[in-house]
């Protein structure tokens, strides 16, 4: 029995010595050098020159032998596909040997052979072995389906063997059904949109029959199977989720995790005031305990979900504080899932014991452990308003240990102390003061420096304080050089006296010296402001920032409710849909919870449900970035104040001393700055318009503003700005090879613009790109080559806007705004197609006279007439009036008869086909009537989409 | 599911090597070896993801095993699948070792290609591996040996063949219970639990139906209203345990999960525990408690640190359980910190070693009764250093084992029933025991 020897010959010519070996006529040295060459193999040395000498040996009747031919047949038949040949025979005469387990061993060896030629052979024994009396041979035949499947989809099809493999499910034995329940799970994620499991009530009671006798393994296969399954309502999820329960005690973690996937998606259906869906949140919470007893593998795996169940419903743990506290023994990665988790389940409760056990873990070894630690200190302070004194004091407590990284990361959690709750803890300012010096990180450093910034006028040596860091500003990352700007332009505000000189030193260190254009732009926009208005600069720098909410690192509540359909899974561990990780085809489909249908709440109708993913879930709380994020916070406020500078330099300085000093040098910055935003009429309203109040929240990208302000600079002579929806993905990378296209159309000054984002999620550069449409009902065609003029790297994303003309090829598409593209680039050629809004046709013409008017709408016969409802509108007529003109939709007149506002109104397409319109609003009723009559009847149906898209948004 | 499995020895090279699924390529087992065998930094998670490919690892001594795919799959079934894994290598050969998997590497294809199909796990139960793969043929079986096998492996009682026989029918029961603890200097129980394991070693003849019963707060008090004909029951047989802390009737269970023979959808509609046992050992039923444990020792540290350069020790234990009782095999573990240079010890009992490797004074005592008390105190010489981080004081921890269950846990009764042979429950021979030991059960100081 010492296999070992095989491991260990390397010395040169072996191949011969083996091949002589094969063909000997002794079986035992035959055998011995199968071992030989499986060893050989096992360890990555290239045998398949032996693939002959090794086939011989598979007619034989000791199994073990024959096992290890199989085993480097399944190696190696693709690389010599025509000798694999030889083996067919084989197999063949097996699957008829009397003996169940060398007729399932021949299938199934024959099912991991992905050598077309044999596949074709294997059908026939396959059909049989299907239907074989022995169950072993069925249940292996099963997967044999799945397998060639795998190699051969439209054989798989053609021969039938779905159907077989579907009758299986009514099979007498339990684990031929789980087998056959997996290979069709696995085929019909393939196929998302064939019915392949056909999941009925009847389908599913066989199933949960099926569910108490199989193995382990097979009540995996089934519980993952019945969570795609949607009931048709709350009874039937009641009956199933009763039948899932007494999973919850099965030994085996994976079992115990798919039953929570089930009860969690199905739960979602049945009415909260029902008894049992209280009973049912009871239960699940000893099993989720449970699993953190297992091995620190699986309990890292059950950390992850329990984080999202967590997220998802709170109240299934909220007393189970304890079994989260970390042990010291666990491993790193379980201490770092169970702190997260802790922080969730914080409440005023039980935050005494949860601020003890983290201030234990702030002295631990390692380093992440005991960042970690400290920042969840800070989180607790921030979530729950009766410890924040405690927190302040626990992490004074820890600066003074002098630890570095713990000096750091609780400077960090202080500023977000501070942003919570302002003016309440400035007297630990003086000790924070005291480490400026150890402060060596970027996220430290700007974290001190905001809070000097923010209390400038109570450190009596803010400035000096500041000017330190001033020294190596351009040593500095961009985090620290943004935030040291902003607090030199705040303590200016301030102290305008005494930091004139400091202020102008910043000012020339980030316009002129910088090559960042963040920085640069940052600073010619606060140069600006004091040198206008310094008055308003003053409200605007130092205006009052909004508290920061109390939930952070949540999970978006629509990836949440997807992660929740993947519980157990490979997803759920990531916190990344299965498409983040996931090539090809499989895992696409993203998953919903099902929508709610319990008598009470039977109001919504089930499609919008999913439509909207569930909807947000109720109160969902806003959601902060992350921590060091807080200058997303600093643009917004530097874009958003309701100021309406123009462009006329300041006279105004007189007010601060420092003013000539800084104009002197402005005058040509002032000039030119003016010309190119300020000369935009529409800059102006923008800023007027843009809202007074700050938004509550940070969760909006910085980003988002910018491009705000850029739209309505394009949209020049537009009153509202045409409506443009937003951009979807219309083509995945997975289906590109890597290349991921989403986008939106947009009419602006009366061009019609295909917005597309590229992004490169491939390995490799891409280069070369073009577009091309298909013939379309409009005759849109791109109006010039796409222009992406540098390659795009792994990664990369590129915004790029192509104009589109109206004088293609016309052909009448279903529905009629459908259009296919075609984009090519350096790989391949790609196949996408889209709709587009229908209001990117109208045209800027599109008034009609009153009188022509009248004339149309009697001539257009009656019968072209069609009527819609637009519901939940909460519009008054004049602000939908404004809004629809925006979108080249024009009113004519007006009429109100009892209450109820009449308009009328007129649109003309591209293409010169006119539509009129009739829009009835009554006040207080937030349902619309639209009635649309048209030459073309068929555009009535996309122009009353827009109707509803352009008034809801 | 599962793409391929692959076992690494310490040095990351390939034991063995097993591709199910044709998206896994032959450079994900070096992607694996390059990335997590040898990378620089500590396993920061078991779950690892290169290049788009999963990989999944647990390592047993010094033996790597990594299941990988490039799939959306059940992550803890891969797990639960290596564990099998294991358990099944470890009931065929022994230790999983470097030279075990060697020297069996032909059996573990062999095993490999029968538990896992297209990375779709099979019956994994060793009763049934057994019976088939047998690393010396299986031509010389009967067709109706084959038919039994097959039935077996794929059957609903997948984890007992028909037919066994034993002249004497004998059970043995033993209660296995780890108690854990955490407790503040104060003496305040921060968290403590016990986990504890039925484990049933049955050599029955037949097909017994058995039926399990303990001091389950839920069925008592369900008795309790509804009639005492089952209490009757309990009264004759003669499983009453000897608990340790007192008349204590039932217990509240938290949680508790089963080994895959008892139905339990029986379990959760009735709360009783019923099942046809594998043959041999298998573990019944794992559960955990929280209420009323009783503690069996308590830790009163006392540190102080004396100047600069010595810190002064004392911790005293008390045991807390019946005096006629013994708990054995005590070990208390006090963590010193690293600049020790040199400590004095003086204990009442027992012996006591201060073990630099360790960075710890070990005490180690054999046996104890209940209600006793005993003492150790130390003084730690340091040497002066200018490490400005303070010492982390890891908490102290202790070892030991009882002869009665922390949880109070009682066996009540175990009926056998086997209607095709002429055997009867009062037949059976039946011996239970209890055994607490320490899981984590530490005190910080």
């Amino acid at each position: 029995m010492t296999d070992s020897k095989y491991f260990t010959t390397t010395k040169k010519g072996e191949i011969f010595e083996l091949k002589a070996e094969l063909n000997s006529d002794k079986k035992e040295k035959k055998k011995e050098a199968v071992k030989k060459v499986i060893a050989s193999m096992t360890v990555g040395k290239d045998v398949s020159a032996l693939f002959p000498d090794v086939v011989n040996c598979m007619q034989t009747d000791n199994l073990e032998l024959k096992k290890l031919v199989y085993l480097y047949l399944m190696n190696y038949a693709k690389s010599q596909p025509d000798m694999a040949i030889m083996a067919v025979n084989t197999f063949v005469k097996d699957c008829e040997d009397p003996n169940p387990l060398i007729r399932a061993l021949a299938v199934r060896t024959m099912g991991c052979i992905r050598v077309d030629k044999i596949t074709e052979y294997l059908c026939e024994p396959l059909r049989k072995c299907l239907k074989d009396e022995d169950p072993y041979v069925r249940k292996t035949a099963a997967v044999c389906v799945a397998k060639l499947h795998d190699i051969n989809a439209q054989l798989v099809e053609d021969q039938g063997f779905l159907d077989t493999l579907k009758d299986l499910i009514s099979d007498s034995n339990p684990m031929v059904v789980a087998n056959a329940v997996a290979a069709l799970s696995e085929i019909a994620e393939s196929h998302p949109n064939s019915n392949l499991l056909d999941l009925n009530p009847q389908s599913i009671n066989k199933l949960l029959t099926a569910l108490n006798e199989c193995t382990e393994w097979g009540q995996i296969f089934i519980l993952d199977c019945l969570a795609n399954y949607t009931p048709r309502d709350d009874r039937e999820s009641q009956s199933i989720c009763e039948r899932v329960t007494p999973r919850l005690s099965h030994a085996n973690s994976a079992v115990v995790l798919s039953a929570v996937k089930v009860l969690m998606k199905f739960m979602e259906m049945l009415p909260k005031d029902l008894d049992y869906y209280g009973t049912l949140l009871k239960k699940l919470a000893p099993p989720l305990v449970t699993l953190l007893s297992a091995e620190p593998e699986l309990q890292y795996v059950a950390l992850r979900n329990i984080n999202l169940i967590v997220q998802k419903r709170p109240e299934i743990l909220k007393h189970e504080m304890k079994v989260f506290f970390v042990k010291y023994n666990d491993p790193i990665y379980v201490k770092l899932e169970k702190l997260d988790i802790m922080i969730r389940l914080a409440s005023q409760a039980n935050i005494a014991q949860v601020l003890a056990e983290l201030k234990e873990y702030a002295t631990e070894v390692d380093v992440d452990f005991v960042r970690k630690a400290v920042r969840a200190i800070g989180r607790c302070a921030i979530k729950v308003e009766q410890s924040a004194e405690r927190c302040v004091s626990t992490l004074l407590d820890l600066i003074q240990t002098k630890v570095n990284y713990v000096v750091q990361e609780a400077i960090v959690v202080i500023k977000d102390i501070f942003r919570k709750y302002p003016n309440k803890y400035e007297s630990v300012i003086a000790t924070l003061c005291e480490n400026l010096d150890s402060l060596d990180e970027p996220e430290a450093r700007a974290a001190m420096i905001w809070i000097v910034g923010e209390y400038a006028e109570r450190i009596d040596n803010a400035d000096e304080l500041l000017e330190s860091f001033l020294e190596g500003f351009h040593d500095e990352s961009t985090q620290v050089q943004l935030q040291l700007l902003t607090a030199i332009v705040k303590l200016f505000l301030k102290k305008p006296t005494e930091t004139q000189e400091l202020v102008q030193q910043v000012l020339s260190l980030a316009t002129q010296d910088s090559d960042n254009p963040d920085l640069r732009d940052r600073g010619y926009i606060y140069w600006r402001l004091l040198s206008t208005d310094p008055v308003a600069a003053k409200e605007v720098v130092l205006a009052e920032k909004p508290l920061i909410s109390e939930e952070t690192d949540l999970i978006e509540p629509t990836l949440l409710e997807e992660l929740i359909c993947h519980i157990g899974t490979l997803a759920s561990v990531y916190h990344k849909p299965p498409s983040a990780f996931v090539e090809g085809s499989r895992g696409v489909m993203h998953k919903r919870l099902p929508a709610r249908t319990g008598s009470g709440e039977g109001t919504e109708c089930p499609d919008v449900g999913n439509a909207a993913g569930g909807s947000a879930p109720e109160a969902a709380p806003s959601i902060i970035p992350s921590q060091g994020d807080l200058l997303g916070d600093l643009l917004n406020l530097d874009l958003a104040p309701p100021t309406t500078t123009g462009p006329t330099p300041s006279t105004s300085g007189m007010q601060m001393g420092g003013m000539d000093l800084l104009g002197g040098g402005l005058e040509s910055l002032v000039g030119t700055l003016g010309g190119d935003i300020g000369g935009s009429p529409a800059m102006g309203a923008g800023f007027g318009a843009a809202p007074a109040v700050m938004p509550a929240s940070l969760n909006a990208p910085v980003g988002g503003g910018l491009g705000d302000l850029f739209d309505l600079g394009g949209g020049v002579g537009m009153p509202m700005g045409a409506y443009i929806p937003p951009k979807t993905v219309w083509l995945p990378a997975m289906k590109a090879k890597g290349l991921e296209i989403s986008g939106t159309f947009a009419r602006r000054a009366g061009v019609i613009q295909m917005e597309l984002v590229l992004t490169n999620k491939a390995m490799s550069v891409m280069t070369d790109f073009a577009i091309q449409f298909n013939r379309n009902s409009f005759g849109l065609a791109p109006a010039g080559p796409l222009q992406v003029l540098t390659p795009l790297g792994p990664n990369q994303t590129i915004e790029v806007s192509l104009p589109l003309s109206t004088v293609g090829p016309v052909m009448k598409m279903d529905p009629l705004n459908n259009l296919q593209v075609a984009v090519k680039n350096n790989i391949d050629v790609f196949y996408f197609s889209c709709q587009y809004p229908i209001s990117m046709l109208f045209v800027e013409d599109g008034k009609m006279e009153r009188q022509v008017f009248l004339a149309t709408w009697k001539d257009i016969p009656n019968d072209n007439e069609s009527q819609f409802q637009i519901q939940d509108c909460h519009l008054n007529s004049e602000a939908a009036s404004n809004k629809l003109q925006g979108s080249n939709i024009f009113t004519i007149a007006k009429r109100t008869v009892e209450g109820q506002d009449m308009l009328y109104m007129s649109i003309k397409l591209s293409n010169g086909i006119w539509v009129l319109a009739e829009l009835k609003v009554q006040a207080g009723n937030p349902n619309y009537t639209i009635s649309l009559k048209c030459r073309a009847p068929e555009v009535s149906q996309c122009v009353f989409q827009c109707y509803e898209a352009v008034l809801k948004n | 599911m599962i793409g391929g499995l692959f076992i690494y020895n310490h040095k990351g090279e390939v034991l063995i090597s097993r591709v199910y699924r044709d998206d896994i390529g032959r450079n994900a087992v070096d992607a694996f070896r390059v990335n997590v065998i040898h990378a620089r930094q500590q396993v920061r998670s078991p779950v690892t993801n290169i290049a788009r490919t999963s990989f999944f690892h647990v390592k047993r001594s010094n033996i790597w095993l990594a299941a990988v795919t490039k799939q959306n799959v059940n992550a803890a079934m891969v797990f639960e699948f290596l564990y099998k894994m294991c358990d099944v290598m470890t009931a065929y050969f022994g230790k999983i070792s470097e030279e075990n998997i060697k020297n069996n590497f032909v059996l573990i294809y062999e095993l490999l290609d029968e538990i896992l199909d297209f990375g779709y796990p099979q019956n994994s139960e060793t009763g049934a591996l057994k019976t088939f793969i047998t690393q010396t043929g299986i031509k010389s079986q009967s067709k109706e040996e084959q038919s039994q096998i097959t039935s077996q492996v794929t059957g609903q009682i997948g984890w007992r063949r028909e037919g066994i026989k034993y002249r004497r029918n004998e059970l043995f029961l033993d209660v296995l219970e780890s108690v854990n603890l955490l407790m503040s200097p104060q003496g305040q129980v921060l968290s403590a639990h016990v986990s504890g394991r039925v484990v049933m070693k049955s050599y029955l003849s037949g097909m017994p139906e058995c039926k399990f019963g303990m001091n389950d707060k839920i069925v008592i008090d369900k008795q309790g209203k509804g009639g005492a004909s089952e209490e009757a029951a309990a009264g004759k047989s003669d499983l009453g345990g000897s608990g340790g802390g007192g008349g204590k009737q039932s217990i509240a269970i938290d949680d508790c999960t089963f080994h895959q023979c008892v139905r339990l959808s029986k379990f959760d509609a009735e709360r009783s525990i019923s099942f046809i046992p594998p043959d041999g050992e298998c573990e019944l039923m794992r559960y955990r408690t929280t209420k009323d444990i009783i503690l069996p020792f308590r830790v009163i540290p006392l540190v102080r640190e004396v100047g600069r350069t010595k810190l002064e020790v004392k911790v005293v234990i008390k045991s807390n359980f019946k005096p006629s009782l013994l708990a054995q095999k005590i070990e208390v573990r006090i963590p010193t910190p690293l600049n020790t240079s040199g400590v004095q010890v003086i204990c009442m009992k027992g012996k006591a070693k201060y073990k630099a490797s360790e960075n710890a004074i070990v005490w180690k005592i054999k046996r104890m009764a209940g209600m006793k008390e005993s003492q150790i105190s130390a003084e730690i010489e340091l040497l002066p250093t200018n490490d400005k981080k303070k010492w982390a004081r890891p908490p102290i921890s202790m070892n030991f084992e009882v002869p009665f269950a922390p949880s109070g846990l009682k066996v009540r009764y175990l009926k056998v029933f086997e209607p095709k042979l002429n055997y009867s429950d009062h037949d059976v021979i039946k011996w239970v025991r209890y055994i607490g030991r320490s899981g984590i059960y530490e005190t910080r100081c």
